[in-house]
């Protein structure tokens, strides 16, 4: 893959992740996954946490032509570290073709992205360690039947915030904490904006150092909707503002998509079950303007 | 070579130094640290090539040790206690793996409460990892045991980590004569690490540590590593022996001192079995049969060997440096287990708990642990388990106890919880 990615037509036709694997249907993470996979190739490594994609490979079958490493929920990026490392020094040595190096990239959720494996990210991070970050967000522990993280969104319900209020805490800026490590690189993806994803993910591919990818990933399990809205509920999080599409470099912010006219992040909650508290029995006036102040005062500081 | 004056510590780097590591990530635990700062200082000035990284935890150490190591480089590790527990879920993960690896384990008592000496309560915990363990006793044994190390993890029948102790502070911060191995007869006895078909490379992808679903695919691969360590017994002894041969000393699984003729045995490992080795030899000179047997190779459990040398010995004296807390020592189990139902095993086993956090075990503890033992083969009532505690000990303890009851009430301006209920506020 060496043409650069500019529209639509330059995606990759070739698809390299098997199909057949136990995700749900319409499972948005894989969406992104299988986008990824085709820009990365198949010389990669994956060092995977604790998750729903673990489920990926089961003995003794993988959708992956390249290889892959499950660790734990709190240190797939030390397994990249250790892997990384391993292969430097066998280049070095002579012992590994320089043909027969890979990248390295860490595949987690977002409960370990930010949470339970943050300081091990901000260690690989601090050490400079050349690597992509590969975070699905499904806002939620997916995997353990979608309990709140620190990524779940104001208001939404899970299997541990199911009162009427929803979660109380708010989604952490985990754009924001990685990139005031000065990483290489940190962007914002989602699967159902392919071009845009592609794009980053081939600047990421092409780069050294830590490369930190968060893609946003429509859950119909977890959030509750029927399968067939993933990409539907993916491109209104982009247009209502919810999910800012955005690449940090070299200390700049830069937003890859302006969304203009947007309409209100109700069009983006209704379509969710996990919102539903929010619409019925009757409106939640005030927790719905909270939600859209809330989006609308970020977009005031970027433009 | 003339021997050098080496802490157990600057032995352990040298362990690692000379098997030619090519990977140590690291990160600082006290009494661990000198470990990690002789071999970074070596690999900064360019002594030893390869590659030293400091992670953030131990958690994060040991993934990054193993992933390293199913990458296909050689890896050496060192932790400590609360360092060894932080990274436990990563033990057992690793092991599953079987990345062949050394981790040095420098034994620190565990919180709570926190303190810095030693006892096994650290490493106990890791015994049911799947990593192996050989436990040393001097620091010749340091050297020795992480060259042993790399031979029996390597080898292609275990492909398992393994654990090497040694004592924090009688062993790490102590400095003892230490034969270094020439590094060309090292590299006869050890050679390159050939991780096989273990390793990631482009040309050959590799799906390693999948997850499985369901009891019988688990327990497959449960049951293979577990044969794969019982294999380690033999390879062991097979490897002790091309050391003995090569090196002049003897590093078999357990060292029996005195057994020959024993009536009654000192049962223990670690640092501490050289007092009981001082003992045998002060009890030997008052006439009485009495023996060391001290496990090296405590993973696998070396249990045929084990009975073989306790074979004709009326009773074992169990001295555990370790309290499995509402159970006792753990060596002591496991002994039971190993004899019970053995033909020609000794008939008593009688257990003792001393050493905890480093306490001292006295010479006349050790008499008086052989005399107890003695009495119970005579009389054929095996007394329940002794926690090694003086009334010294006991009466210093209460000492400080009320010198701070004194100061605390007698200084602080609200008189403190010392005071009756309700007198607190009367000030
Ligand atoms: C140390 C540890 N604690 C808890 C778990 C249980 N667990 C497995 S997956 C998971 C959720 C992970 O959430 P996330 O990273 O968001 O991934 P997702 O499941 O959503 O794909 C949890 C809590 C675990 N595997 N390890
Ligand atoms: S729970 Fe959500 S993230 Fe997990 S596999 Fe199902 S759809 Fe995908
Ligand atoms: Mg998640």
């Amino acid at each position: 893959m060496s043409e650069t990615i500019r529209r639509m037509k330059d995606l990759p036709s070739t698809h390299l992740l098997g199909t057949g694997t136990p995700m749900c249907s319409g499972c948005g993470g894989l969406e992104a996954l299988h986008q990824i996979y085709d820009v990365l190739g198949e010389n990669t490594v994956f060092v995977n946490a604790a998750g729903c994609m673990t489920l990926l490979s089961v003995y003794p079958f993988t959708p992956f032509r390249g290889s892959w490493l499950y660790t734990a929920m709190g240190s797939a990026p030390a397994g990249a570290q250790g892997v990384r490392d391993a292969l430097d020094i066998l280049l070095q040595q002579g012992r590994l073709p320089p043909e027969d190096d890979l990248q390295v990239v860490v595949l987690t959720g977002d409960g370990s992205a930010y949470g339970m494996g943050m300081s091990a990210t901000s260690g690989a991070m601090d050490r400079d360690l050349d690597f992509i970050y590969i975070c699905y967000d499904n806002e939620g522990y997916g995997n353990t039947g979608q309990q709140y993280s620190s990524a779940t969104p104001h208001g939404a319900t899970t299997a541990t915030s199911c009162g009427s209020r929803g979660y109380p805490g708010y989604k952490k800026d985990l754009f924001s904490v990685w990139s005031a490590h000065r990483p290489s690189y940190v962007a914002t993806v989602i699967g159902s904006e392919p071009l845009d994803l592609a794009k980053k993910i081939e600047k990421a591919r092409d780069m050294t150092g830590p490369r930190m990818i968060i893609a946003l990933s429509p859950c119909p399990t977890g959030w509750d909707y029927d399968p067939k809205d993933s990409v539907d509920i993916g491109k209104l999080a982009v247009k209502t503002g919810v999910w800012p599409l955005k690449e940090y470099e070299n200390g700049v912010v830069t937003h890859t998509r302006v969304p203009r006219d947007r309409p209100p992040v109700e069009e983006y909650l209704q379509r969710q079950g996990r919102f539903a508290h929010l619409f019925r029995p009757e409106r939640n006036e005030e927790l719905l303007a909270e939600i859209q102040d809330r989006v609308d005062h970020y977009w005031e500081e970027v433009v | 070579m003339a021997p050098t004056l080496l802490t157990g510590n600057v032995a352990a780097a040298w362990g690692a130094r000379l098997a030619r590591v090519d990977y140590v990530p690291a990160f600082p635990i006290t009494p661990q640290t000198e470990i990690i700062e002789t071999l970074g200082a070596w690999v900064d000035s360019g002594d030893m090539p390869g590659r030293m990284v400091t992670l953030e935890s131990e958690h994060s150490m040991l993934t990054a040790a193993g992933a390293a190591a199913a990458t296909g480089v050689r890896v050496f590790s060192a932790t400590s206690s609360q360092g060894l527990l932080h990274a436990m879920e990563m033990i057992y993960t690793v092991a599953g793996w079987r990345a062949p690896f050394v981790l040095v384990n420098v034994s620190r008592g565990l919180a709570s409460p926190i303190t810095l000496e030693a006892d096994h309560n650290d490493v106990l915990a890791a015994r049911d990892s799947g990593f192996l363990q050989i436990h040393c006793a001097d620091c010749q044994e340091v050297v020795d045991g992480v060259l042993l190390a790399y031979r029996l993890a390597e080898d292609p029948a275990v492909r398992l980590p393994v654990m090497v102790n040694l004592d924090g502070f009688y062993l790490s911060f102590t400095r003892e004569p230490v034969n270094l191995p020439d590094p060309a007869e090292v590299a006869q006895f050890l050679q390159p690490f050939d991780p096989g078909a273990i390793r990631f490379a482009a040309s050959a992808p590799e799906s390693q540590a999948v997850a499985v679903l369901g009891g019988s695919p688990y327990s497959y691969f449960r049951y293979e590593t577990h044969l794969a360590a019982q294999n380690a017994v033999s390879v062991y002894g097979d490897i002790a022996g091309e050391f003995r041969e090569r090196f002049g000393r003897e590093r078999g699984a357990v060292e029996a001192y005195q057994t020959e003729d024993a009536e009654v045995v000192f049962f223990m490992m670690g640092s501490f079995a050289t007092k009981a080795r001082e003992a045998v030899d002060r009890l030997r000179e008052a006439g009485q049969r009495v023996g060391l047997l001290r496990p090296r190779l405590l993973r696998p459990y070396p249990a045929d060997i084990i009975a073989g040398a306790l074979e004709g010995v009326s009773g074992v004296a169990v001295i555990d440096q370790n309290l499995s807390v509402g159970q006792g020592g753990v060596l002591h189990t496991e002994l039971s287990a190993a004899l019970y139902g053995r033909e020609g095993a000794p008939a008593v086993l009688t257990s003792f708990i001393g050493g905890l956090g480093g306490r001292e075990i006295s010479p006349e503890e050790f008499y008086q642990m052989a005399a107890v033992t003695r009495q119970a083969v005579e009389t054929g009532v095996t007394p329940p388990p002794r926690l090694l505690y003086t009334e010294t000990e006991l009466r210093e303890i209460r000492k400080l106890q009320s010198v701070a009851l004194v100061e605390r009430d007698e200084t602080s301006p609200r008189g403190g919880a010392g005071k009756p209920p309700g007198e607190e506020d009367k000030q």
